[in-house]
């Protein structure tokens, strides 16, 4: 054997709070690859760590918040982006990213995620999507397609879900892409573009919620899911996005992508000239 | 675009102002550098003066889509290291209550202005009253012990703007400012000092660089030092319950001590946080109890009283919160009679009654007009024989 030791840190550990390890998610949730999506696109993108700051709403994916070794906020259910607007607007060069559920960013929060958006404010929004509130067991939410079984809608779900690519894009987000949890190299891509990119930017990241989702609907594990993402993913950057809607049925497509990338003002808190 | 004139921050000097703009004025002579808000009456004016104000001063003023929104981003500029306020009303302040929670459990410095209308709902949109003082109390979910003022006229939202800046930012929680529509919209003269004569007292910081992370482990003051977005320290803030070092800890042991740290480091300092004032006391026999704009409805029917031979005196808490129990109980060793006139029905008379542990008369209305001078004389008359 040669003197050298090939022990070597994992390149992320600097990225997440080894003392707050391990974390709470179920075998087979999503949540912990896409967060090393965003602690390697973080890395990668050779900006400086000291700058980022990661704010969470409430949910299981607001757990990713209290992981993150960064200046981290665990806010209240529904209030990452106003909170995240705070950070940014009183301190310009930090780089700020929400990362938080559906329920989170589009129930309660909504009304907050169309403002920022149409106010295109400088802060990278990361919602994952995994089609209810796992949190609290499997209640239905609003990204819940039509017809699914959650702990609240024994019968199925009798609303429509909202499409968040669409919603976005309508919007004005100046970066809007979707990709699976089985994404992890596009994922980590489009978090990097995010990080880089003035303005609003949103990326949906489907995931699975074997617990309070996948069994239920007749999808299974979360190995079983991951591999319906891949059977069912078509990438299409070109989508009519109107029509990219998920309806998580066994022959439906999953469209993904980077949907959109436009130039529009960025926010500005007021009309100053300080020069 | 407009060009930034050179404009002073603190405006010195002699001025006729109304409250509201005299409280912005006095946001901005404290170091208030971050708005965020969304307008209401009777505080607008508080938004509009801070947004032509802040953006020549280099602050950040930013209308936000709602109450929830508005707090909550003051939360965030704070952690930024901006001192930061918002203004509201009734139905806003209520909105508010829930990350004001927040504000409280994660140890974050801010101010907030309730200049207080009719409720409940939307109530007398235009018109006065102090029926929110028990909601500054009790209005978010748990237990904390709120800081709260309550102006009686233009130079006091100037001053207390400051003393609510200060409060905030010593004991690092979002402090409270319980006006009124009177004040918010009475003009008078204002006399700000200039910028050397204004106290101002910053929050405690970790220092760049510290390896410390306990981020709260508080000092003997009971409040821990603020660490600041961007700085390097990769801090964790959550509104869970949360152990030293900011982590969530479903312990019930430490649940405990974090809510009674939170709630006694307020109550430690209730001697340096209690303003009031006592008119005509010292020989008094009967006493009436006053806040804000009532104060000055009830300061006039102290002075008939005297005039017509009745020993009358004005007790005013200006610290609200905490209850200025201990100088109201002083002042009960040598008075029996108290009068509590309010603009609600009776929220502060119960507070004074529970410490007094006797009974007073109460002179209420439930909003929409100053109670006149006479009914409170009334009172006075009558509880004194
Ligand atoms: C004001 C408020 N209402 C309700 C809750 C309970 N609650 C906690 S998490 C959650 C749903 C989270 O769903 P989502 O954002 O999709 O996150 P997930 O757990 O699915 O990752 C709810 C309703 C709360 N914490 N606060
Ligand atoms: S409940 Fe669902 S979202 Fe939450 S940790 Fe478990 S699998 Fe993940
Ligand atoms: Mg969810």
């Amino acid at each position: 054997m040669s003197g050298e030791l090939m022990v070597q840190d994992h390149p992320l550990d600097g990225l997440l709070r080894a003392d707050r390890l391990p974390h709470i998610w179920c075998p087979g949730c999503g949540l912990g690859s896409i967060m090393s999506c965003l602690t390697s696109a973080i890395t990668e993108s050779g900006t400086d760590l000291n700058q980022h700051a990661i704010v969470s709403g409430i949910g299981c994916t607001g757990r990713v918040a209290g992981y993150l070794k960064l200046d981290s906020f665990h806010t209240t259910h529904g209030r990452a982006i106003p909170f995240a607007i705070g950070l940014k607007l009183a301190k310009p060069e930090l780089v700020v990213t929400v990362f938080s559920g559906d329920g989170d960013l589009f129930s309660i929060g909504g009304n907050h995620f169309l403002h920022a958006a149409r106010r295109n404010i400088d802060i990278n929004v990361i919602c994952v999507n995994n089609f209810n509130y796992g949190m609290t067991g499997g209640q239905c939410g609003p990204t819940t397609p039509t017809g699914a079984r959650t702990t609240t809608t024994p019968f199925g779900n009798s609303e429509p879900a909202f499409n968040l690519p669409h919603l976005a894009a309508s919007l004005g987000a100046v970066y809007v892409a979707r990709w699976t949890s089985l994404h992890v190299r596009q994922v980590h891509h489009s978090m990097l573009n995010a990080i880089r990119k003035p303005g609003f930017t949103f990326i949906e990241v489907i995931s699975p919620c074997p617990v309070g989702f996948g069994k239920s609907n007749e999808i299974g594990e979360g190995l079983d899911e991951m591999r319906m993402y891949r059977t069912n993913s078509v990438v299409d950057p070109d989508a009519d996005l109107a029509n990219a809607g998920i309806d998580m049925q066994r022959d439906s497509p999953i469209v993904l992508g980077d949907f959109v990338d436009i130039e529009r003002p960025v926010f500005a808190p007021s009309g100053v000239d300080r020069g | 675009m407009v060009t930034a004139e050179a404009e002073p921050r603190v405006l010195t000097g002699q001025h006729f102002m109304n409250g509201d703009i005299a409280f912005a004025e006095g946001a901005l002579a404290a170091g208030c550098t971050f708005f965020a808000g969304y307008p209401i009456t009777p505080s607008t004016e508080v938004a509009e003066r801070l947004s032509r104000r802040l953006p020549k001063l280099g602050g950040v003023y930013v209308q936000m889509e709602d109450e929830l929104a508005s707090i909550a981003a003051v939360l965030g500029g704070s952690w930024s290291g901006a001192k930061a306020m918002t203004a509201t009303s009734g139905p806003g302040f209520t909105l508010m209550m829930e990350n004001f929670g927040l504000g409280v459990m994660t140890e974050t410095p801010c101010v907030i202005i309730d200049v207080q209308r009719g409720g409940p709902s939307t109530g007398l949109p235009t018109l006065v009253s102090q029926a929110d003082v028990m909601q500054a109390k009790w209005g978010s979910h748990g237990d904390y012990e709120p800081i709260a003022f309550a102006p009686a006229s233009p130079q006091e939202m100037f001053d207390l703007a400051i003393s609510a800046f200060n409060a905030a930012e010593r004991f690092r929680m979002p402090v409270f400012v319980m006006a009124d529509e009177l004040v918010g919209h009475m003009t008078e003269r204002v006399t700000i000092p200039s910028e050397d004569r204004v106290s101002i007292v910053n929050r405690k910081r970790v220092p760049a660089g510290s390896e410390d992370r306990l981020f709260y482990a508080a000092d003997e003051d009971l409040v821990p030092p603020m660490p600041i977005a961007g700085e390097g320290h990769a801090f964790h803030v959550t509104g869970l319950t949360h152990d030293e070092r900011g982590y969530p800890a479903g312990d019930p042991l430490v649940h405990d001590r974090l809510v009674r740290r939170l709630t006694h480091k307020v109550q430690i300092h209730e001697k340096e946080l209690t303003q009031v004032e006592e008119l005509m006391t010292e020989d008094a026999e009967v006493v009436v109890v006053a806040y804000g704009a009532m104060s000055r409805s009830a300061r006039q029917a102290v002075m008939v009283a005297r005039e017509r031979g009745i020993k009358a005196g004005m007790f005013r808490p200006i610290t609200l919160w905490p209850f200025p129990f201990r100088k109201l109980r002083g002042l009960a060793n040598q008075v029996n009679r108290f009068v509590v006139a309010e603009m609600n029905l009776g929220q502060i008379a119960r507070e004074v009654e529970r410490h007094l542990r006797r009974p007073a008369t109460w002179v209420t209305h439930a909003g929409g007009k100053m109670i006149p001078p006479e009914e409170v004389l009334l009172a006075l008359q009558e509880t004194a024989r």
